[in-house]
């Protein structure tokens, strides 16, 4: 029991870094249409800055905590631009093509920036400077730590955030008036351009932060970071139903457990040798031993799998409504 | 592993080239003499590393071990056949890429070397030695550990560290006698090597009856551990070993202890670097790895001074091993009388010598017999060895540094 206590509280921390990367996904979906895979790359520079600073004040005696949210407060602005930028040069200048041809830019964006990355802060695996003094608390045989705590708890204040500033003001207003229909919303005299911009800014903050979190979690940052991450955190998306917002934060977490519970069991689940008549059949393979099918490092074929029964069964997504004519 | 550091390649390459613009003056005054005299006979001994790349300065270290072999031997006037011998160092540079490396294989051949010290990487060694074999000129490598290496059957193959699938059994050995786990778990990468290591590892210790847990994988990019380890945790292993590279084995011991498990961490040289300390932190503390080899502080004293002496700086990694490959060729041909690779290779197969890194004597495929395997521990962020593993047998770093003495 506190093995699948465990896998709980590791799946929900994956998962709600997940949702915040999804939340990037999806509210440029939701606006433009676009599947932006360099949203990815965004998140993998948040944590590379990040990096870069963390590593520079770490020896400067200030607390840790005060280091790493200087850490984030230096990655936010730096990932905004870039996302700024990536709107401005490379997706708005293809406004009105074909829905391919900004599809393609985007791996190219991710491209790029992958390999700009790469220039920087070089092909190494980077060691986050472990400098947060991480106490581990005991809640029924499971374990979690400050910085466990501390991720959900972000996560959940950013979601909520962003839940406030889409429903709440006038940007989100003007947000969800362009995702409706762009065209209606200039017409009611929406700087749609403008809107459009601010939705990259946004998502390429919390892909900043999500970005820090992830780095401070695992403690490694390296430049392909951002493609895994991205794409699990795009099957995250889907599996909520893209383009919608609360959609994003459920597929997170819930795609974070399935990866947790999915890498914990089906080693046992796929032992032939635990199922009696195939044991049987093995013969003497089974001796005493495991046959096991699928291993733990099947961990990341889990989102994937998602992804594919999501697309075949229910193509909107858990929660999504308006997109069966567009996905 | 193999694709890290480009970045640094071209600077490596400008630095290089600049050290090989150095030695070619040394290399024409040297031979100047041998010309002169008639009664002598020029021998030309070959040696490939990567001098250029990110692995640069273990080739230099490499080619520093074999050339002050070969220096020495001029020096003592090594006779042959009644004739005095002069030596001639010729050193290449494979870039640890296998297609440079078959290159200058096929260079050091058409240059009719004798015998060939090299290559440092098993990706370069292997392809190599087809190239060695078939104009039957010996090669003795001082650090590829790759067992295919000499599993290809050729008879001019050597090497005098030890092979990748004597590693396994060495940490496994070593964890059975002094830790005395009751249960392991064993953990690898899905790699070739982290799963042949950890094949090894799982043998070694089922056979000193010890129970294994079915084996648990990753991938050479995983990150997020949690989610095996938790299984793990459930089944409470006495130690966990883990077959792969220092940048998934870093968050995997820093995640384990996070977790609360308890268990002793060991791991191969893949992730038996300093990098750990940096990727887990405090709680790289107390882990285990092995390396193939010894460390170069425990070779022979009078070498280590001779080669700070000639060259200023200690010898990194690997030094002391091409240094007694470049001696084995030497002495293989005084024993032989000639420098005839077809005359002298014979010698070179039932050689007894005793070398900076201890006694060598070879097996029917060219491998070391009894090679070493040394096993390191995290100490203050810092590893060092503790312990020497030869032919089953473990024996203390200290008691091995008084034994070499």
């Amino acid at each position: 029991m506190d093995t699948f206590l465990q896998q709980l509280v590791n799946g929900l921390t994956a998962g709600s870094v997940y949702a915040v990367v999804a939340l990037g996904y999806t509210m440029v979906y939701g606006i433009i249409q676009l599947i932006n895979f360099a949203h990815g790359e965004v998140v993998m520079i948040g944590a590379m800055v990040a990096f870069t600073v963390i590593n520079a004040l770490a020896p400067g005696g200030l607390p840790p905590l005060a280091v790493v949210l200087v850490g984030t407060a230096c990655a936010i602005p730096v990932c905004m631009l870039v996302g700024y930028s990536m709107e401005r040069l490379a997706y708005r200048p293809l406004r009105g093509a074909p829905r391919l041809a900004p599809l393609i830019t985007a791996i190219g964006v991710s491209i790029l920036l992958q390999h700009l990355a790469m220039l920087v802060w070089s092909r190494n695996v980077l060691a986050f400077p472990q400098i947060i003094q991480n106490t581990t608390y005991t809640l029924a045989g499971a374990s979690i730590t400050s910085v466990q705590i501390a991720i959900i708890a972000v996560c959940i204040a950013l979601m909520g955030g962003l839940a406030l500033l889409v429903y709440r003001t006038q940007l989100g207003t003007a947000m969800r008036a362009t995702a409706q229909n762009p065209h209606v919303a200039g017409l009611m005299g929406v700087d749609v351009n403008r809107v459009i911009a601010a939705t990259f800014v946004i998502g390429a903050a919390l892909g900043a932060v999500a970005g820090v979190l992830y780095g401070t979690y695992y403690g490694v940052a390296q430049y392909t970071m951002g493609s895994i991450l991205g794409l699990k955190a795009f099957s995250a998306a889907v599996l909520g139903g893209i383009g919608n917002i609360p959609g994003a934060m459920l597929g997170g977490v819930l795609l974070g457990l399935v990866e947790a519970l999915g890498a914990g069991y089906i080693g046992d689940l796929s032992d032939l040798c635990a199922y009696g008549w195939i044991a049987d059949l093995m013969g003497e393979q089974c001796d005493g031993g495991h046959f096991i099918l699928f291993g733990s490092n099947y961990q990341d074929v889990f989102a994937f799998l998602v992804l594919i029964v999501v697309l075949v069964f229910r193509p909107s997504g858990l929660l999504g409504e308006r997109v069966g004519d567009r996905a | 592993m193999n694709d890290m550091k480009l970045g640094i390649t071209l600077i490596a390459a400008a630095v290089a080239l600049a050290g090989c613009g150095e030695q070619k003056p040394a290399a024409k005054a040297e031979a100047k003499p041998a010309a002169a005299a008639p009664s002598v006979l020029e021998v030309k001994i070959g040696h490939v590393g990567p001098l250029t790349g990110g692995i640069a300065h273990l080739g230099k270290d490499n080619e520093n071990g074999a050339r002050l072999a070969v220096e020495e031997a001029n020096a003592a006037r090594t006779r042959i056949d009644g004739k005095e011998v002069k030596f001639t160092f010729l050193a290449e540079d494979d870039q640890a890429d296998p297609k440079t490396g078959t290159t200058v294989a096929q260079k050091l051949v058409d240059a009719k070397v004798a015998g060939v010290v090299g290559h440092l990487n098993s990706g370069t060694s292997i392809p190599a030695s087809p190239i060695y074999a078939q104009a039957g000129i010996p090669v003795i490598s001082g650090s590829a550990t790759n067992p295919k290496l000499t599993e290809q059957g050729f008879k001019s193959q050597f090497r005098v560290v030890g092979r990748d699938d004597q590693q396994g059994p060495a940490i496994a050995s070593y964890l059975a006698t002094t830790k005395k786990p009751k249960l392991v778990a064993v953990i690898d990468d899905a790699t070739a090597y982290g799963e042949g290591i950890a094949n090894e590892v799982e043998k070694t210790l089922k056979a000193a009856n010890i129970k294994v847990l079915p084996r648990e994988k990753g991938t050479d990019k995983t990150t997020d551990w949690k989610a095996v380890l938790t299984k793990l945790r459930g089944r409470r292993p006495d130690a966990v070993f883990y077959g792969g590279m220092d940048a998934t084995g870093g968050p995997l011991l820093k995640q384990g202890r996070e977790l609360g498990i308890k268990a002793v961490f060991s791991f191969g040289d893949g992730a038996c670097t300093d990098e750990m300390t940096k990727l887990a932190g405090p709680a790289a503390e107390g882990l285990l790895c092995s390396q193939a080899g010894i460390p170069p502080q425990a070779a022979d004293k009078r070498f280590l001074e001779a080669y700070k002496k000639r060259f200023n700086v200690d010898p990194i990694l690997y030094a002391p091993f091409t240094y007694d490959a470049a001696k084995l060729l030497i002495a293989a041909m005084q024993k032989a009388n000639s420098a005839d690779p077809k005359r002298y290779l014979p010698e070179l197969q039932k050689i007894d010598f005793t070398g900076a890194t201890g006694k060598i004597a070879f097996d029917g495929k060219g491998d070391r017999k009894d090679a070493e395997m040394t096993i390191f521990t995290m100490q203050g962020g810092k590893l060092g060895p503790i312990a020497i593993v030869k032919g089953g047998k473990t024996m203390t770093y200290e008691e091995f540094i008084k034994g070499m003495k």
